[in-house]
């Protein structure tokens, strides 16, 4: 059964302990609505650690396996490889569900070894674009411009000036079959990614939008007029990658970053010049992403 | 039953086969590698049904390794030196989820300077893991003793990994004659892996979640404690079936010679032993009354069982082929807290030796034995720690 093509199942149930509009808890409820009850989920460090439940408790109709920070690619492809033994892969998914600095962080390098071993698991990491279950410190997905604990206001300067690291060219640059960026305010586009992830036999990834409303400070109401915001100024560009094929899934870019960024605190203090660098480095991400797109058609 | 001739490396990959490990997550490292090689091949010659992961590192291949066993197969891997440190925060992992992984660890030194010869630091660092830790003599007690540590633990009342220590070069890479057990004998011996709490779809359960001070987590801790306790009787009492099916005579967790009635014994870990049971000998010829102690297992400590064999012992020279900086060898550390509680007071000695793979020689060992009897006769022990043959 299900309502505008979403599954009406829950595998996540009340009782969790997230925040009030949390991202991380939508992305895996559609995540789980669309891959079923024959799913196992292993999950690092992280804010679904303490969003989960503590043990005896649990906010989950699937199995779950808690692993160290840097391993969740490396548990999943060990699940993987134990159903595989056991005859029970071919109707079981595992799930590898990890945060921004769990997957680009500490936890890149495993999910490299993973990808090029080629385990059949779907990598899913939901972006708070910070260390948020630590207390909001800056990762290699936190956005340019953003403060954080650890990249605090000063007197001189202090904000991360950095772009945010593209995960998804770094998947695509190991051949993948199949990645895809996703964000909860496009609920119908991230379900249908998530059905792709699920018919491929291989390695596939899902790079989800995950609002934080503690971590960005906002009005918790506000997360899925943010997260159109942020796909609509090209923040967060929603396309995906089958077999090195680009394909941009929401094409209508057509708002400035300040729209976005005026709503949150953690931009607040930048000045109208830092702004545009933004401005300029989302165009220019977006022309570049429009370019792989036309490539990928010829 | 067929004898060959192997090296220890692969009697370790031979004792994996035979115990019909299921998958095997590992990385390649110096001198392990061949353990490793030897596994892939059995798998690729269809000879062994196993799932190898071919991972990007020790840290990843332990932490693959935890899955596989918690999600129910029976999981190997091997190591040395820099890889085993390497996985150290996940050997605390493997043993607070209660995963019975069985690993192959080559001894060896650790850098720098580079070093790829015996040394017992790497298993030593690992001490406090919550890993079972054994030391083999031969190749054939490494083949057998991982069998043995499959059995142990998985056995409910344990659930705990287990390391088998091999000397890097003396064991690794030099050939003996090894017996392989029939394959049909250890299946009876070693029945297929049963996981108590299997991640199964048919039964959801979260695994390892946060655990409060007030709730459970001193209680997780107290039932690894508790499960340790029980490593020992339990050992004896698989080898006891296991020397009766495979006709060895493997003692639990020391193995003893010329103990009964020495006043002087020496305690040593490792292919050493060897070489102090050839000296022993010798020395025994000329009337001396020396016997030696070697230890097959390192955690649990076999604390009552060494008491209980040092009793007639007037001096312990401790052989330590690893060092804790700051303090002294580790096996003289854990042998003076054991004898502490007890009303016995042997005169003890620490031997730092074979550090990096310096050779231990018969030679070096006769001196040992005459600087023990020396001290002996002074009723003094002239330096509590020696490192023998430095050159500075």
């Amino acid at each position: 059964m299900n309502r505008a093509g979403i599954p009406i199942e829950e595998y996540v149930c009340s009782g969790h302990s997230a925040c009030p509009g949390c991202g991380a808890l939508l992305v895996l409820r559609y995540v789980l609505k669309v891959l079923g009850k024959n799913t196992i989920v292993t999950s690092p460090a992280c804010c679904f650690t303490a969003i989960a439940g503590m043990f005896p408790d649990t906010c989950m109709e699937v199995p779950l396996l808690y692993n160290a920070f840097e391993t969740t690619a490396a548990s999943a492809s060990g699940i993987e490889a134990a159903l595989k033994i056991k005859g029970k892969k071919d109707n079981t998914h595992v799930v590898a569900f990890a945060g921004d600095g769990g997957t680009a962080d500490i936890g890149l390098q495993a999910i490299s070894g993973a990808l090029e071993d080629g385990h059949n698991i779907i990598y899913v990491c939901y972006d708070n674009e910070a260390y948020m279950n630590t207390g909001i410190q800056s990762s290699s997905l936190t956005p340019m411009g953003a403060t954080t604990t650890t990249n605090p206001i000063g007197k001189e300067a202090g904000w991360k000036i950095t772009p945010k690291k593209n995960m998804m060219d770094i998947l695509v640059a190991h051949n993948i079959k199949y990645a895809a960026t996703v964000n909860p305010s496009y609920p119908i586009d991230f379900v249908k990614k998530v059905e792709k992830a699920k018919a491929t036999k291989g390695f596939s990834y899902i790079h989800a939008y995950s609002v934080c409303p503690t971590g960005w400070r906002y009005q918790p109401e506000l997360g899925l007029e943010m997260g159109r915001l942020a796909t609509e100024t090209g923040a967060f560009p929603l396309y995906e990658v089958e077999n090195g094929k680009y394909n941009i899934t929401y094409k209508k870019k057509t708002k400035n970053v300040l729209e976005y960024y005026k709503l949150q605190g953690r931009f607040r203090h930048l000045s109208e010049d830092f702004i545009n660098d933004v401005q300029a480095y989302i165009d220019q991400e977006w022309q570049k992403l429009i370019l792989k797109e036309e490539c990928s058609k010829k | 039953m067929v004898k060959k001739i192997m090296t220890g490396n692969l009697a370790a990959a031979w004792g994996a086969k035979i115990s019909r490990a299921e998958v095997i997550a590992a990385y390649p490292i110096t001198p392990q590698t061949i353990i490793v090689e030897k596994l892939a091949k059995f798998i690729s010659d269809g000879e062994l049904n196993a799932e190898y992961l071919r991972v990007e590192s020790e840290h990843s291949a332990m932490a693959a390794c935890i899955a596989t066993s918690q999600t129910g197969a029976r999981t190997f891997t091997a190591t040395s030196s820099q890889g085993l440190a390497l996985m150290h925060e996940m050997l605390h992992w493997a043993s607070g989820a209660r995963t019975p992984i069985v690993m192959a660890n080559v001894n060896r030194a650790l850098a720098p300077p580079w070093n790829i010869w015996a040394d017992h630091t790497d298993m030593m660092s690992q001490r406090d893991t919550g890993w079972i830790q054994f030391y083999a003599e031969s190749n054939q007690e490494v083949l057998d003793t991982i069998i043995n540590c499959y059995k142990l633990c998985e056995d409910r009342a344990i659930q705990l990994p287990a390391m088998v220590g091999l000397d890097a070069f003396y064991l690794s890479h030099t050939s003996e004659i090894v017996d392989i057990p029939d394959q049909d004998i250890a299946d009876k011996f070693l029945p297929p892996y049963k996981a108590f709490y299997p991640l199964d779809v048919e039964h959801p359960l979260s695994v390892g979640s946060l655990a409060m001070p007030h709730q459970w987590y001193s209680e997780f801790r107290y039932k690894i404690y508790k499960s340790m306790e029980k490593v020992i009787p339990k050992l004896n009492k698989i080898e006891k079936e296991f020397n009766k099916e495979f006709g060895r005579n493997y003692t639990g967790s020391l193995d003893l010679y010329q103990v009964e009635d020495a006043e002087i014994i020496l305690v040593a870990v490792g292919t050493v032993a060897g070489t102090v049971k050839d000296t022993v000998d010798y020395l025994r010829s000329k009337g001396l009354k020396v016997g030696v102690i070697r230890l097959r297992l390192f955690r649990p400590f076999p604390s009552e069982e060494l008491i209980k064999a040092l009793k007639n012992a007037s001096f312990v020279g401790v052989l330590d082929r690893s060092f804790s900086f700051g303090n002294e060898g580790q096996i003289f550390s854990e042998l003076k807290a054991s004898l502490y509680q007890t009303n016995r007071d042997p005169l003890i000695k620490d031997f730092i030796v074979g550090i990096g793979g310096r050779d231990i020689t018969t030679d070096t060992v006769k001196k040992i034995y005459e600087n023990c009897q020396k001290c002996l006769k002074n009723k003094k022990i002239d330096q509590e720690i020696e490192w023998t043959n430095i050159k500075v």
